[in-house]
Protein backbone atom coordinates (compact mmCIF):
# COMPACT_ATOMS: atom_id res chain seq x y z
CA UNK A 1 0.00 0.00 0.00
CA UNK A 2 1.20 3.40 -1.25
CA UNK A 3 2.18 5.91 1.63
CA UNK A 4 0.27 8.88 1.99
CA UNK A 5 2.84 12.46 1.75
CA UNK A 6 1.98 14.74 4.18
CA UNK A 7 2.75 18.60 3.88
CA UNK A 8 3.20 21.66 6.33
CA UNK A 9 4.68 24.81 6.22
CA UNK A 10 7.66 25.69 8.56
CA UNK A 11 7.15 28.66 11.06
CA UNK A 12 10.97 30.01 9.87
CA UNK A 13 9.61 31.87 6.99
CA UNK A 14 7.76 34.93 6.07
CA UNK A 15 4.70 34.73 3.61
CA UNK A 16 2.10 36.90 2.71
CA UNK A 17 -0.62 36.55 -0.44
CA UNK A 18 0.17 39.15 -3.38
CA UNK A 19 -2.92 38.88 -5.37
CA UNK A 20 -3.52 34.88 -7.00
CA UNK A 21 0.46 34.67 -5.65
CA UNK A 22 2.19 33.91 -2.39
CA UNK A 23 5.52 35.68 -1.61
CA UNK A 24 7.45 33.58 0.76
CA UNK A 25 10.91 34.01 2.42
CA UNK A 26 13.32 32.19 4.13
CA UNK A 27 13.66 33.40 7.04
CA UNK A 28 17.29 31.36 7.93
CA UNK A 29 18.39 32.53 4.34
CA UNK A 30 16.37 35.57 3.30
CA UNK A 31 15.68 33.57 -0.11
CA UNK A 32 12.08 35.12 -1.47
CA UNK A 33 9.94 33.43 -3.42
CA UNK A 34 6.80 33.67 -5.08
CA UNK A 35 4.42 30.59 -5.67
CA UNK A 36 1.98 31.35 -8.25
CA UNK A 37 -1.60 30.09 -8.32
CA UNK A 38 -1.72 26.74 -8.19
CA UNK A 39 1.27 26.54 -5.81
CA UNK A 40 -0.62 28.77 -3.53
CA UNK A 41 -3.48 26.68 -3.12
CA UNK A 42 -0.84 23.71 -2.52
CA UNK A 43 0.58 26.04 0.39
CA UNK A 44 -2.68 26.92 1.74
CA UNK A 45 -3.92 23.86 2.16
CA UNK A 46 -0.57 22.80 3.50
CA UNK A 47 -2.19 22.00 6.99
CA UNK A 48 0.30 19.04 7.96
CA UNK A 49 -2.92 16.05 8.12
CA UNK A 50 -4.85 16.11 4.89
CA UNK A 51 -2.49 14.10 2.20
CA UNK A 52 -1.27 15.90 -0.65
CA UNK A 53 -3.01 13.60 -3.39
CA UNK A 54 -6.16 14.37 -1.26
CA UNK A 55 -5.12 18.56 -1.38
CA UNK A 56 -4.51 17.88 -5.25
CA UNK A 57 -7.97 16.30 -5.76
CA UNK A 58 -9.85 18.35 -3.85
CA UNK A 59 -7.72 21.51 -4.09
CA UNK A 60 -6.16 21.64 -7.85
CA UNK A 61 -8.34 18.70 -10.10
CA UNK A 62 -11.11 20.52 -8.97
CA UNK A 63 -10.59 24.04 -9.87
CA UNK A 64 -8.02 23.27 -12.79
CA UNK A 65 -8.48 21.14 -15.70
CA UNK A 66 -5.79 18.52 -15.17
CA UNK A 67 -6.04 15.05 -14.64
CA UNK A 68 -5.37 13.67 -11.25
CA UNK A 69 -2.03 11.68 -11.83
CA UNK A 70 -0.14 14.99 -13.71
CA UNK A 71 -1.02 17.25 -11.48
CA UNK A 72 -0.06 14.66 -8.68
CA UNK A 73 3.18 14.69 -10.43
CA UNK A 74 3.61 18.42 -10.41
CA UNK A 75 2.79 18.47 -6.57
CA UNK A 76 5.22 16.38 -5.01
CA UNK A 77 8.12 18.24 -7.38
CA UNK A 78 6.82 21.54 -6.45
CA UNK A 79 6.84 20.03 -2.58
CA UNK A 80 9.65 18.82 -2.50
CA UNK A 81 11.77 21.82 -4.26
CA UNK A 82 10.39 23.62 -1.16
CA UNK A 83 11.08 21.06 1.25
CA UNK A 84 14.44 21.45 -0.17
CA UNK A 85 14.37 24.97 0.57
CA UNK A 86 12.83 24.37 3.96
CA UNK A 87 10.02 26.40 3.57
CA UNK A 88 7.98 23.19 3.45
CA UNK A 89 8.01 20.29 5.86
CA UNK A 90 7.69 16.80 4.17
CA UNK A 91 6.41 13.83 6.01
CA UNK A 92 4.70 9.98 5.56
CA UNK A 93 3.13 10.50 9.02
CA UNK A 94 0.74 13.69 9.65
CA UNK A 95 2.54 16.14 11.13
CA UNK A 96 1.53 18.72 14.15
CA UNK A 97 0.17 21.59 13.15
CA UNK A 98 2.13 24.63 13.33
CA UNK A 99 0.91 27.52 15.64
CA UNK A 100 0.61 29.85 13.16
CA UNK A 101 -2.81 29.28 11.82
CA UNK A 102 -3.60 28.57 7.90
CA UNK A 103 -5.30 31.92 6.67
CA UNK A 104 -1.96 33.53 8.03
CA UNK A 105 -0.47 33.88 4.64
CA UNK A 106 -3.98 34.95 3.12
CA UNK B 1 17.15 45.44 -5.64
CA UNK B 2 16.58 41.96 -7.19
CA UNK B 3 14.12 41.37 -10.19
CA UNK B 4 11.61 39.40 -8.42
CA UNK B 5 12.02 42.25 -5.31
CA UNK B 6 11.06 44.68 -8.12
CA UNK B 7 8.43 42.67 -9.61
CA UNK B 8 6.09 42.03 -6.17
CA UNK B 9 6.86 46.03 -5.99
CA UNK B 10 5.03 46.65 -9.29
CA UNK B 11 2.06 44.44 -8.51
CA UNK B 12 1.43 45.36 -4.86
CA UNK B 13 1.60 49.38 -6.67
CA UNK B 14 -0.97 47.80 -8.87
CA UNK B 15 -3.19 46.10 -6.21
CA UNK B 16 -2.60 49.31 -4.20
CA UNK B 17 -1.25 46.81 -1.28
CA UNK B 18 1.03 48.47 1.32
CA UNK B 19 4.01 45.95 0.72
CA UNK B 20 5.99 47.50 3.55
CA UNK B 21 5.02 49.26 6.61
CA UNK B 22 7.35 50.94 9.36
CA UNK B 23 5.96 50.71 12.62
CA UNK B 24 7.52 53.00 15.26
CA UNK B 25 6.85 51.13 18.87
CA UNK B 26 7.90 54.25 20.87
CA UNK B 27 9.60 57.30 20.90
CA UNK B 28 11.42 56.66 23.87
CA UNK B 29 15.16 56.35 23.98
CA UNK B 30 18.08 55.43 25.90
CA UNK B 31 20.35 57.21 23.88
CA UNK B 32 19.88 61.19 23.06
CA UNK B 33 21.37 61.42 19.49
CA UNK B 34 22.52 65.61 18.53
CA UNK B 35 20.90 64.52 15.55
CA UNK B 36 17.51 62.46 16.32
CA UNK B 37 14.18 63.72 14.72
CA UNK B 38 11.79 62.57 17.69
CA UNK B 39 10.94 63.83 20.47
CA UNK B 40 11.48 61.07 23.32
CA UNK B 41 8.50 61.45 25.67
CA UNK B 42 5.31 59.41 26.26
CA UNK B 43 2.58 60.94 24.49
CA UNK B 44 0.22 57.75 25.04
CA UNK B 45 2.03 55.10 23.15
CA UNK B 46 -0.20 52.69 22.33
CA UNK B 47 -0.99 49.17 24.38
CA UNK B 48 -0.05 45.83 23.59
CA UNK B 49 -3.41 44.59 22.52
CA UNK B 50 -3.32 48.22 20.22
CA UNK B 51 -0.44 47.15 18.39
CA UNK B 52 -1.11 43.57 18.33
CA UNK B 53 -4.64 44.87 17.03
CA UNK B 54 -3.09 46.50 14.20
CA UNK B 55 -0.67 43.75 13.39
CA UNK B 56 -3.55 41.78 12.40
CA UNK B 57 -4.92 44.27 10.49
CA UNK B 58 -1.64 44.94 8.49
CA UNK B 59 -1.65 41.29 8.05
CA UNK B 60 -4.84 41.21 6.58
CA UNK B 61 -4.28 44.26 4.34
CA UNK B 62 -1.01 42.36 2.85
CA UNK B 63 1.86 44.24 4.59
CA UNK B 64 4.64 42.06 3.81
CA UNK B 65 7.86 43.90 5.19
CA UNK B 66 7.72 44.91 8.87
CA UNK B 67 10.26 47.17 10.05
CA UNK B 68 9.97 47.78 13.69
CA UNK B 69 11.80 50.84 15.03
CA UNK B 70 11.72 54.01 17.26
CA UNK B 71 12.81 55.22 19.42
CA UNK B 72 14.62 52.80 21.44
CA UNK B 73 12.46 49.70 20.68
CA UNK B 74 13.87 47.62 23.74
CA UNK B 75 12.54 50.34 26.00
CA UNK B 76 9.29 48.70 25.26
CA UNK B 77 9.01 45.77 28.07
CA UNK B 78 6.26 44.20 25.86
CA UNK B 79 8.40 43.86 23.25
CA UNK B 80 9.33 40.41 22.99
CA UNK B 81 5.63 40.25 23.01
CA UNK B 82 4.93 42.10 19.87
CA UNK B 83 7.85 40.48 17.89
CA UNK B 84 6.49 37.24 18.05
CA UNK B 85 2.76 38.47 17.54
CA UNK B 86 4.29 39.61 14.45
CA UNK B 87 6.29 36.74 13.76
CA UNK B 88 3.03 34.32 14.23
CA UNK B 89 1.83 36.79 11.42
CA UNK B 90 4.09 36.07 9.46
CA UNK B 91 5.81 39.80 8.65
CA UNK B 92 9.55 39.48 7.01
CA UNK B 93 10.56 41.15 10.38
CA UNK B 94 13.22 43.98 10.20
CA UNK B 95 14.48 45.27 13.40
CA UNK B 96 15.84 48.62 14.13
CA UNK B 97 17.98 49.51 17.30
CA UNK B 98 20.84 50.88 19.11
CA UNK B 99 21.26 47.35 20.12
CA UNK B 100 22.06 48.40 24.12
CA UNK B 101 19.81 46.61 25.83
CA UNK B 102 20.83 43.42 23.34
CA UNK B 103 22.52 40.34 25.97
CA UNK B 104 23.36 36.96 24.77
CA UNK B 105 19.63 36.09 26.04
CA UNK B 106 17.39 38.48 23.55
CA UNK B 107 19.87 37.55 20.62
CA UNK B 108 18.78 34.01 21.15
CA UNK B 109 15.42 34.86 21.58
CA UNK B 110 15.30 37.29 17.80
CA UNK B 111 17.52 34.22 16.19
CA UNK B 112 14.70 32.28 17.62
CA UNK B 113 11.38 34.61 16.35
CA UNK B 114 13.36 34.31 12.33
CA UNK B 115 13.90 37.71 11.92
CA UNK B 116 15.20 39.17 8.71
CA UNK B 117 17.56 41.66 9.17
CA UNK B 118 18.79 44.31 12.32
CA UNK B 119 20.14 47.17 11.60
CA UNK B 120 22.29 49.14 14.25
CA UNK B 121 23.36 52.67 14.22
CA UNK B 122 27.18 52.93 14.88
CA UNK B 123 28.13 56.74 13.84
CA UNK B 124 32.10 55.91 14.24
CA UNK B 125 34.56 52.96 15.08
CA UNK B 126 36.10 55.45 17.87
CA UNK B 127 34.25 55.81 21.00
CA UNK B 128 34.94 59.42 21.76
CA UNK B 129 32.87 60.39 18.63
CA UNK B 130 30.49 57.82 18.36
CA UNK B 131 29.54 58.37 22.49
CA UNK B 132 29.63 61.97 21.93
CA UNK B 133 27.02 61.81 19.27
CA UNK B 134 24.22 59.63 21.12
CA UNK B 135 25.39 61.35 24.64
CA UNK B 136 25.72 57.70 26.13
CA UNK B 137 29.13 56.63 27.64
CA UNK B 138 30.35 53.32 26.18
CA UNK B 139 27.71 53.27 24.07
CA UNK B 140 30.00 52.11 21.04
CA UNK B 141 31.19 49.35 23.34
CA UNK B 142 28.03 48.03 23.77
CA UNK B 143 26.26 48.38 20.26
CA UNK B 144 29.31 46.65 19.01
CA UNK B 145 29.42 43.73 21.49
CA UNK B 146 24.94 43.76 20.95
CA UNK B 147 26.61 42.99 16.88
CA UNK B 148 29.20 40.29 17.70
CA UNK B 149 25.97 38.24 19.92
CA UNK B 150 23.88 39.04 17.19
CA UNK B 151 26.09 37.30 14.26
CA UNK B 152 26.82 34.66 17.17
CA UNK B 153 23.71 33.53 16.11
CA UNK B 154 23.95 33.98 12.58
CA UNK B 155 21.61 36.91 12.35
CA UNK B 156 21.78 38.99 9.76
CA UNK B 157 23.08 42.40 10.66
CA UNK B 158 23.65 45.77 9.29
CA UNK B 159 25.60 48.60 10.39
CA UNK B 160 23.82 52.29 9.95
CA UNK B 161 26.50 55.26 9.93
CA UNK B 162 24.26 58.66 9.87
CA UNK B 163 27.06 60.80 8.04
CA UNK B 164 27.66 64.39 9.75
CA UNK B 165 29.91 67.15 10.48
CA UNK B 166 30.82 65.36 13.60
CA UNK B 167 31.74 62.12 11.87
CA UNK B 168 32.18 63.02 8.47
CA UNK B 169 35.24 61.42 7.97
CA UNK B 170 35.03 58.80 9.85
CA UNK B 171 32.58 56.34 7.50
CA UNK B 172 35.62 54.05 6.27
CA UNK B 173 36.13 53.85 9.98
CA UNK B 174 32.95 52.48 10.48
CA UNK B 175 32.58 50.28 7.17
CA UNK B 176 36.06 48.37 8.24
CA UNK B 177 34.24 47.89 11.38
CA UNK B 178 31.79 46.19 10.08
CA UNK B 179 33.87 44.00 7.63
CA UNK B 180 35.72 42.87 11.13
CA UNK B 181 32.15 42.34 12.50
CA UNK B 182 30.76 40.27 9.56
CA UNK B 183 28.23 42.94 8.93
CA UNK B 184 27.00 44.71 5.95
CA UNK B 185 27.26 48.57 6.29
CA UNK B 186 24.93 51.28 5.09
CA UNK B 187 25.64 55.15 4.70
CA UNK B 188 23.12 57.62 4.72
CA UNK B 189 24.40 61.41 4.71
CA UNK B 190 21.01 63.69 5.25
CA UNK B 191 20.12 64.70 8.28
CA UNK B 192 16.48 65.23 8.14
CA UNK B 193 14.56 67.62 10.41
CA UNK B 194 12.55 66.88 13.79
CA UNK B 195 9.14 65.73 13.04
CA UNK B 196 7.46 69.00 14.67
CA UNK B 197 9.12 70.63 12.05
CA UNK B 198 12.00 72.30 13.82
CA UNK B 199 15.38 72.22 11.18
CA UNK B 200 17.40 73.56 13.84
CA UNK B 201 19.38 69.62 13.31
CA UNK B 202 20.04 70.53 9.97
CA UNK B 203 23.18 72.37 10.70
CA UNK B 204 25.05 69.21 11.41
CA UNK B 205 24.71 67.95 7.51
CA UNK B 206 28.14 67.47 6.15
CA UNK B 207 28.76 70.16 3.53
CA UNK B 208 29.18 69.55 -0.40
CA UNK B 209 33.04 68.48 -0.51
CA UNK B 210 32.00 65.70 2.53
CA UNK B 211 29.12 64.86 0.28
CA UNK B 212 31.47 64.78 -2.91
CA UNK B 213 34.10 62.54 -0.86
CA UNK B 214 31.25 60.11 -0.37
CA UNK B 215 30.25 60.19 -3.94
CA UNK B 216 33.54 59.71 -5.29
CA UNK B 217 34.29 56.90 -3.13
CA UNK B 218 34.46 53.27 -5.02
CA UNK B 219 34.33 51.53 -2.16
CA UNK B 220 30.79 52.79 -1.62
CA UNK B 221 29.21 53.40 -4.78
CA UNK B 222 31.02 50.92 -7.07
CA UNK B 223 31.63 52.40 -10.86
CA UNK B 224 32.23 55.94 -9.51
CA UNK B 225 32.26 57.35 -13.52
CA UNK B 226 28.15 55.64 -13.55
CA UNK B 227 27.29 56.87 -10.20
CA UNK B 228 28.23 60.67 -10.50
CA UNK B 229 27.34 60.43 -14.72
CA UNK B 230 25.82 63.50 -15.79
CA UNK B 231 21.84 63.50 -15.76
CA UNK B 232 19.93 62.06 -19.51
CA UNK B 233 17.24 64.96 -18.85
CA UNK B 234 13.30 64.40 -18.69
CA UNK B 235 11.58 62.81 -21.13
CA UNK B 236 7.96 62.14 -21.42
CA UNK B 237 8.48 59.01 -20.14
CA UNK B 238 9.86 60.13 -16.89
CA UNK B 239 7.32 62.85 -16.65
CA UNK B 240 5.17 60.16 -15.32
CA UNK B 241 6.95 58.33 -12.43
CA UNK B 242 6.28 58.14 -9.30
CA UNK B 243 8.35 59.97 -6.47
CA UNK B 244 9.01 57.09 -4.39
CA UNK B 245 7.01 53.97 -2.53
CA UNK B 246 5.77 56.39 0.33
CA UNK B 247 2.24 56.28 0.46
CA UNK B 248 2.27 53.87 -2.84
CA UNK B 249 3.38 50.83 -1.53
CA UNK B 250 4.76 52.03 1.81
CA UNK B 251 3.73 53.78 5.02
CA UNK B 252 4.47 54.57 8.76
CA UNK B 253 2.89 54.23 11.46
CA UNK B 254 3.92 56.25 14.56
CA UNK B 255 3.71 54.92 18.33
CA UNK B 256 0.34 56.98 19.13
CA UNK B 257 -1.14 55.23 16.19
CA UNK B 258 -0.94 58.02 13.24
CA UNK B 259 -0.47 56.97 10.15
CA UNK B 260 1.58 58.92 7.48
CA UNK B 261 3.29 58.29 4.01
CA UNK B 262 6.91 57.92 5.44
CA UNK B 263 8.80 58.19 8.93
CA UNK B 264 10.34 60.85 6.71
CA UNK B 265 7.23 62.28 5.56
CA UNK B 266 4.79 63.45 8.69
CA UNK B 267 1.79 64.41 6.63
CA UNK B 268 -1.54 63.22 9.10
CA UNK B 269 -3.10 60.71 7.22
CA UNK B 270 -5.52 59.06 9.92
CA UNK B 271 -5.47 57.33 12.73
CA UNK B 272 -5.91 53.82 13.77
CA UNK B 273 -7.10 53.78 17.11
CA UNK B 274 -9.92 55.85 15.27
CA UNK B 275 -10.24 53.99 12.10
CA UNK B 276 -9.22 50.65 10.57
CA UNK B 277 -5.60 50.93 9.01
CA UNK B 278 -7.07 49.25 5.51
CA UNK B 279 -9.57 51.96 5.53
CA UNK B 280 -6.68 54.74 5.50
CA UNK B 281 -4.64 53.12 3.29
CA UNK B 282 -7.19 52.88 0.08
CA UNK B 283 -9.39 55.90 1.61
CA UNK B 284 -7.46 58.67 3.03
CA UNK B 285 -7.43 62.15 1.12
CA UNK B 286 -3.50 63.00 2.16
CA UNK B 287 -2.80 59.23 1.08
CA UNK B 288 -4.69 59.54 -1.92
CA UNK B 289 -3.47 63.15 -2.95
CA UNK B 290 0.49 61.59 -2.63
CA UNK B 291 -0.62 58.65 -5.10
CA UNK B 292 -1.41 61.70 -7.30
CA UNK B 293 1.41 63.41 -7.60
CA UNK B 294 3.88 62.49 -10.98
CA UNK B 295 7.32 64.31 -11.77
CA UNK B 296 4.72 65.99 -14.60
CA UNK B 297 3.13 68.07 -11.57
CA UNK B 298 6.15 69.09 -10.06
CA UNK B 299 6.60 72.98 -11.34
CA UNK B 300 10.15 73.23 -10.74
CA UNK B 301 11.92 69.32 -10.99
CA UNK B 302 9.64 68.41 -14.12
CA UNK B 303 11.98 71.45 -15.68
CA UNK B 304 14.72 70.28 -13.71
CA UNK B 305 17.84 68.51 -15.65
CA UNK B 306 18.11 65.99 -12.56
CA UNK B 307 14.32 65.33 -12.48
CA UNK B 308 14.46 61.48 -13.53
CA UNK B 309 17.44 60.96 -11.88
CA UNK B 310 16.98 63.01 -8.69
CA UNK B 311 16.68 61.09 -5.17
CA UNK B 312 14.21 63.82 -4.23
CA UNK B 313 12.27 62.87 -1.21
CA UNK B 314 9.00 63.88 -1.05
CA UNK B 315 8.45 64.55 2.62
CA UNK B 316 11.54 66.69 3.07
CA UNK B 317 9.70 68.58 0.38
CA UNK B 318 6.56 68.96 2.04
CA UNK B 319 8.88 69.47 5.24
CA UNK B 320 10.06 72.41 2.86
CA UNK B 321 6.45 73.98 2.84
CA UNK B 322 5.61 71.75 -0.98
CA UNK B 323 4.98 68.01 -0.96
CA UNK B 324 5.46 68.95 -5.28
CA UNK B 325 8.26 71.06 -4.54
CA UNK B 326 12.03 70.35 -4.53
CA UNK B 327 13.89 69.09 -1.76
CA UNK B 328 16.89 71.27 -1.44
CA UNK B 329 19.03 68.67 0.33
CA UNK B 330 18.71 66.08 -2.36
CA UNK B 331 19.20 69.12 -4.29
CA UNK B 332 22.72 69.45 -2.58
CA UNK B 333 23.40 65.71 -2.89
CA UNK B 334 22.53 65.81 -6.65
CA UNK B 335 24.94 69.03 -7.27
CA UNK B 336 27.74 66.93 -5.35
CA UNK B 337 27.35 64.19 -7.45
CA UNK B 338 27.55 65.23 -10.76
CA UNK B 339 28.98 68.49 -10.36
CA UNK B 340 25.63 69.92 -11.99
CA UNK B 341 23.30 72.52 -10.06
CA UNK B 342 19.73 71.91 -10.15
CA UNK B 343 16.78 74.84 -10.94
CA UNK B 344 16.34 75.07 -7.03
CA UNK B 345 19.86 75.24 -6.35
CA UNK B 346 20.31 77.69 -8.66
CA UNK B 347 17.83 79.72 -7.53
CA UNK B 348 18.27 79.45 -4.33
CA UNK B 349 21.81 80.14 -4.44
CA UNK B 350 21.05 83.35 -6.59
CA UNK B 351 18.78 85.12 -4.36
CA UNK B 352 19.27 83.26 -1.04
CA UNK B 353 17.37 86.09 0.47
CA UNK B 354 14.42 84.43 -0.58
CA UNK B 355 14.93 81.35 0.60
CA UNK B 356 15.25 82.26 4.31
CA UNK B 357 14.78 80.10 7.26
CA UNK B 358 10.79 78.91 6.26
CA UNK B 359 8.83 80.02 9.50
CA UNK B 360 7.45 77.04 11.83
CA UNK B 361 2.78 76.77 11.33
CA UNK B 362 1.20 74.15 13.14
CA UNK B 363 -1.58 72.38 12.20
CA UNK B 364 -4.41 70.37 13.55
CA UNK B 365 -3.05 67.12 14.52
CA UNK B 366 -5.46 63.81 13.93
CA UNK B 367 -5.53 62.45 16.79
CA UNK B 368 -7.23 62.79 20.26
CA UNK B 369 -6.07 65.63 22.61
CA UNK B 370 -4.62 63.03 24.74
CA UNK B 371 -2.56 61.39 22.10
CA UNK B 372 -1.16 64.69 20.30
CA UNK B 373 1.65 65.00 18.82
CA UNK B 374 2.60 68.32 17.49
CA UNK B 375 2.09 68.23 13.92
CA UNK B 376 4.13 71.26 11.97
CA UNK B 377 4.60 72.30 8.51
CA UNK B 378 6.89 74.43 7.39
CA UNK B 379 5.36 77.62 4.92
CA UNK B 380 7.44 80.47 3.27
CA UNK B 381 10.03 78.61 2.68
CA UNK B 382 11.18 77.42 -0.79
CA UNK B 383 8.72 77.48 -3.47
CA UNK B 384 8.20 75.46 -7.07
Amino acid sequence: MKNHQYVTRSTAIAARALGDETMVMSATNSTLFTLDEVASVIWEAADGVTPLEEIVVNKICAQYDIAPGTALQDAQTLVEQLAGHGILLLSDQPLVPSSVSRKEAR
Amino acid sequence: MSGLVVEMAAKALKLNIPLSVQLDLTYRCNERCIHCYLDHDDHGEMTTAEIKHLLDQMADAGVFYLTISGGEIMMRRDFFDILEHARARLFCVKLKTNGVLIREKEARRLRELGVESIQISIYSHRAEVHDAITKLPGSLRQSIEAVRLLRSQGLLVRLANVLMVQNATDYRGVQALAAELDAKFTIDPTITPMMDGDRSILSLNVDQAALQNVFRDQALVGNVEEFCAPPPGVDEDALDMLPCSAGHTACYVSPYGDVYPCVQFPLPSGNVRRTKFVDIWRDSPQLKEVRSITLRDMPSCSQCTHGATCTRCPGLAYLEGNMRGPSSQDCEKSYARTGIPSENYKARHSSPESFSSPKLVQIQGLQPAEHALAAHVVSGGASA
